[in-house]
Parts: structure tokens; C-alpha cells; sequence
């Protein structure tokens, strides 16, 4: 008889793997957030990675002030207090109990894209970056829990509370003064996420989500909500995430995220061929639905508009693509997005004229890559 | 038909088109005043939740230089791009210039709103390696040297929850509401 050891090139001639607990990638597929170590700072997910609109929970990006928290679900709780009838506390098993939700939506960093504009000599972003570096603070997902306007009438909530305060389980109590109107619209605490527990650095066992806003107002780990009748001014409210303007005022509470896209592929570092090829890319509003992206491919001469894939969903994710023949010369390659209120994705020669040279939170330009002869592709954010 | 028992049909997230009526589920347990008491640490400009105690510049000096110097430097200077400066009202970005300038170095006394989110945030989350661990005399007295640094208070000052909550910071009035609203104009 002859043996049947197939060389392990050839899967067709040998039994595969068995079946294990959990799956993994391929070992030839390694997507990494990046840059990764630091307790107060960020990581930001592949963009160029991805395909359709869902970032896998695992490779979410992660703003954090102290380090993620490690909870016991059994002895988490949520207190709710302030200005109710009755002061409440409630475990995850409570909350889900509850009616439940379950939507999409984006989650993005107020600083999302202010590498690409303050990397490199001032005013001269660096051509090296990648998706993930320009807008890798951005990332979509299918989040689960309760309306947080049922958890709140529980508590029975007085008509003189105008603001609530959401607090953080992690080492710095993260807090943010939320108007209690977003409670009344469309706010969750969520404590799933892509069909699983919400993931630790995400905000395990529980975390506010408020869909469109500044990702820093969704608190994670939440354990406290305080109802009361005007802002607590904490840190993240006044010394960050404001918005400083050149006729020298600053916006606080800028809370909703304008739209905003970005071309995954062809980006930087990829080289291509001439021929065919697909121009793929992401377009969000924290104000609603996509309405269309357009895309040029010649430099911004002309535009057309990019393909939506269904479903395009309010305050998510919405994946563009467009059909482009690269005939082999230099040019770049822009996408601009815009939504339903009417609002077009500015350049950022623009946001600069209206808001000043200081501005950092909330920058939203639209980005281009430069294509050369030889088809590398680079990052052109002079726009 | 089913769905007017449920009080019409308005279009939830939900996607089924129907909404749970507003309904008391009795879900949650009583939270008792010590419950509250435990986790309550928040501060207002308004001075409400500012715990009984003081300090001055001078006990806070002490402090500062035994807990958050190795960080945040000998005079809060601060050590970019990991630890933020916290003193400092040079003649540069004095003047609230932030908006024209993103080199400008943002300090309690350059920027600061409220001088209450110092003791708030101190409190909440410093020193970075041993958050919670600061008594509120240490925690009023550290934002006393804080503030006397970046010359809002005087060197002689105390701080207690009245006076704290007194202190007006010199840039309050340039805070503003969020004027951005979507629509066809960029802001
Ligand atoms: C081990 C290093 C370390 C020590 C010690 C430390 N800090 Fe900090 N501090 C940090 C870091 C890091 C941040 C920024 C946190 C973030 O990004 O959210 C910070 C932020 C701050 C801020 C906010 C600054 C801003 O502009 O937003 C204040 C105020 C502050 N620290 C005060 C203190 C005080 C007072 C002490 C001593 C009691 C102290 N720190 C000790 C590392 C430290």
C-alpha cells in the first residue's frame, strides 16, 4: 500500500485540521491596530484591511486616559442618581432584563485625522501614511443593549435635570456631561457587541454608546450616570476635546461628527498596475445617512459619484466603491462624502480659513492618494 | 390590529417598527445613600460635591514635588508628548491664540475654563500610578500650588470649597456652545 503523506503544500491530500474552540485568522492574514503600548493614548484600527463596513471587535480602535480596567462582570454595577424619584443600581444581568436594541453604528475619536495633519513639517503631511494612520480612529459595529431613556424612567427622572453626567470604572473615572436630550434620542448602554460581550477595551461588561457623537462621550465601563441641571465642566469637557477657533473663543460640547470618507484601497504603501480596478472606501456622518460619495480620479478636475453598497445605514459605516481604469500616468485620487442634512466634506484648506490654523478635534478634510508613473501610491493631504 | 395596543407605531432603532409602551419594569435595586456616597466624587464650578477640608500653595508645593514632579516636571513644565504641561502663562500663547497656533502649549492657566475641574480631575485620576490615593487636604493643597503656579490665586491663598469654587479663571468667557449644525456651511 502506498503512504499518503501529501506534502503539506497540497491541502487536497491530506485530512485538514480538527475543529477547536475558538477560530483564528490565517496565519497569512495579519491585520494589527498600531501604534500599541501606551496606557493614555491611542491605537488605530487597519482601515485598508477591511472590507464591507463591520470592523471586527478585535481589531477596534482604542483611545484610553488610564489603561484598560479589568471588571468582574458579577460585581459591576450601574448607579443611577441625581435628580429621580429613586436612586438605583443595576447589575448587567438587571440591564438585561430590559427591552433591548440592537444597531449599528460608528464609533470615531474626536482627534480622528489629526496625524495627517499635524505629522510631518507643519502644514506638510507626511506622503508615508497609511489609511490607518490618517483615519484609523474610526470604527463600525453592531452594538446591543437598552435604551438608555428606559433605564433612566425606571429611576424616574425630574423634570429640572437637564444634563447627566456618565462616569467611567476605569483608573482616571473618565466623566462626561451629556445633554439629557441625547438620552431621549437614541442613546444605549450597550453590553454586546458584534454578537459577543462588548470586548474590554471597548468597555466591558457595559458601556454608554451615543451613535454620531465623539467617541469620547461614549463612556466605557460605565458605572455611575448622575442626573442633574447643568455640566459638571470635567477634564475631557474643558482642558480636551474642545475646539479652539482663530477669533479666539473654543468650542465645547462639539459632540456630532460631520461626515467624513476615506479611500481604502488604492492607498499608501500599495503599488498597482494600469489597467482596471476597483476604488473602494469608507463614508460616514454622525448626522445622519451618506447621501453620496463622490470620487475623482484626475486630480479633482472631475468627479462622479461612487457606488453605495446597501444597506446605508444612519451614523455607520457606509462602504463606496467605483470602477476606475489607471491608464499609468501621475494623478490623485480623492474621495468626498456627503450626508443627508446637505453637508459636504470640506478640504482642508477650507476648514483651516474657517476655524484657524490651531485646529485639532473634529478635522474632517477630504484626503487624496497620489498615484506616480511607477503606481506607487501615496498620502495627499495638501487639499 | 396588534399594533395599536402598543399605542401606534413610530420607527424605532429597533427595526421592527414597534415600541414597548412606557412601562415601570421594577428592574435595578435600591441604591442607599452609602452606595451613592462611595462613588459620588464628582465637582462642579458651582462648588457642589467639593468635600469639607483645605490646603495652601506652600502644603501643595510638598506634594507636587513628591508625587507628580517625575511626570509633569520640577515646575510643570511637563515632559511632550506623554506628560501634559500643567503651569505656564508665557506671553505666547497668552492671549487665547490656540486657534491659529496648534503649537501653543494649553495650561491650566493659559486655558482652563473652571478651577474646580482641577481638584475633579486630580482626584479622579492622579498621581497617574496611584489614582484615589490622595486625601482631600492633599488634593486641595496640590490644586492650590497648581493654581498658584500659574499665578491664579496668591502664594498666601487657602482653598477650601468656598473658595475654590470662587476662583474665576481667566479665560472662562472664551468657552463656547458648538455652533456646527450641519447643513451646506462648513463651521
Ligand atoms: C506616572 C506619571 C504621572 C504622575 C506621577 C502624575 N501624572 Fe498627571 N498626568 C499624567 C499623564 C500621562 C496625564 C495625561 C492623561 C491623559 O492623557 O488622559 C496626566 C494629566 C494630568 C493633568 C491634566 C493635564 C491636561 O492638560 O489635561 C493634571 C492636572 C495632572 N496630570 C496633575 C497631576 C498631579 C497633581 C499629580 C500629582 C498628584 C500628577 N498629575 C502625577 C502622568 C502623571
Amino acid at each position: 500500500m502506498q503512504q499518503h503523506s501529501a506534502p503539506a503544500s497540497d491541502p487536497t491530500k491530506a485530512p485538514g485540521a480538527p475543529t477547536t474552540p475558538v477560530g483564528s485568522r490565517s496565519p497569512a492574514v495579519t491585520p494589527a491596530r498600531g501604534p500599541t503600548g501606551s496606557a493614555s493614548g491611542s491605537s488605530f484600527t487597519p482601515l485598508q484591511d477591511f472590507e464591507g463596513t463591520i470592523t471586527p471587535s478585535d481589531l477596534h480602535f482604542e483611545v484610553h486616559h488610564a489603561g484598560v480596567p479589568t471588571i468582574d462582570p458579577a460585581k459591576h454595577t450601574l448607579l443611577v442618581h441625581g435628580l429621580v424619584d429613586r436612586p438605583l443600581l443595576f447589575s448587567l444581568g438587571d440591564l438585561k432584563r430590559f427591552p433591548q436594541v440592537t444597531r449599528t453604528c460608528f464609533i470615531e475619536c474626536a482627534g480622528n485625522g489629526v496625524l495627517a495633519w499635524h505629522n510631518g513639517p507643519f502644514g506638510k503631511p507626511d506622503p508615508g501614511l497609511t489609511p490607518q494612520q490618517v483615519a484609523g480612529m474610526t470604527s463600525n459595529s453592531e452594538w446591543t443593549g437598552v435604551p438608555l431613556k428606559i433605564v433612566l424612567d425606571e429611576a424616574g427622572v425630574s423634570r429640572r435635570a437637564k444634563w447627566f453626567l456618565a462616569e467611567g470604572g476605569d483608573a482616571c473615572l473618565m466623566a462626561r456631561s451629556i445633554p439629557l436630550e441625547k438620552a431621549y434620542d437614541d442613546a444605549l448602554i450597550a453590553w454586546a457587541q458584534n454578537g459577543e460581550a462588548i470586548r474590554p477595551e471597548q468597555g466591558f461588561p457595559m458601556r454608554l454608546l451615543l451613535p454620531g457623537w465623539e467617541g469620547s462621550a461614549s463612556v466605557k465601563w460605565l458605572r455611575r450616570i448622575e442626573l442633574g441641571t447643568r455640566p459638571w465642566m470635567t477634564r475631557w469637557e474643558t482642558a480636551t476635546y474642545t475646539d479652539p477657533l482663530a477669533n479666539g473663543t473654543a468650542r465645547q460640547f462639539s459632540f456630532e461628527m460631520d461626515a467624513r470618507s476615506i479611500i481604502t484601497t488604492p492607498a499608501h504603501p500599495e503599488t498597482i498596475a494600469p489597467g482596471w480596478r476597483r476604488i473602494s472606501g469608507l463614508a460616514w456622518s454622525g448626522r445622519g445617512r451618506i447621501a453620496r460619495v463622490e470620487v475623482s480620479t484626475d486630480s479633482g478636475l472631475t468627479w462622479s459619484n461612487a457606488r453605495l453598497e446597501e444597506p446605508v445605514r444612519s451614523k455607520a459605516h457606509t462602504r463606496f466603491t467605483h470602477m476606475w481604469k489607471w491608464e499609468g500616468g501621475e494623478t490623485v485620487i480623492y474621495s468626498r462624502a456627503a450626508d443627508e442634512t446637505g453637508y459636504v466634506q470640506p478640504t482642508r484648506a477650507e476648514l483651516i480659513r474657517v476655524r484657524g490654523a490651531g485646529t485639532q478635534y473634529h478635522f474632517n478634510p477630504v484626503y487624496g492618494w497620489r498615484v506616480l508613473p511607477n503606481g506607487r501610491v501615496f498620502f495627499y493631504g495638501a487639499t | 390590529m396588534l399594533v395599536s395596543l402598543y399605542g401606534g407605531c413610530r420607527s424605532g432603532g429597533g427595526g421592527a417598527g414597534t415600541r414597548e409602551p412606557k412601562r415601570h419594569y421594577g428592574l435595578g435595586s435600591s441604591a442607599t445613600a452609602a452606595d451613592i456616597a462611595t462613588r459620588d466624587v464628582d465637582v462642579a464650578p458651582d462648588g457642589e460635591g467639593l468635600p469639607p477640608g483645605h490646603g495652601t500653595p506652600n502644603e501643595g508645593q510638598g506634594i507636587y514635588a513628591r508625587q507628580c514632579a517625575s511626570c509633569h516636571g520640577t515646575r510643570g513644565e511637563g515632559k511632550p508628548p506623554l506628560y501634559p504641561q500643567l503651569v505656564g502663562r508665557d506671553s505666547i500663547a497668552e492671549g487665547f491664540r490656540f486657534g491659529k497656533d496648534p503649537r501653543l502649549s494649553k495650561t491650566i492657566g493659559n486655558y482652563w475654563p473652571y478651577a474646580t475641574t482641577v481638584f475633579d480631575y486630580v482626584r479622579r485620576a492622579m498621581p497617574l500610578d496611584a489614582p484615589g490615593s490622595l486625601t482631600s487636604d492633599e488634593v486641595y493643597a496640590v490644586t492650590a500650588y497648581l493654581l498658584s503656579a500659574n499665578r491664579i490665586i496668591p502664594a498666601e491663598a487657602t482653598l477650601d470649597s468656598a473658595t475654590l469654587a470662587a476662583v474665576t479663571m481667566p479665560y472662562v468667557d472664551r468657552f463656547v456652545n458648538d455652533d456646527r449644525h450641519g447643513g451646506r456651511e462648513v463651521r
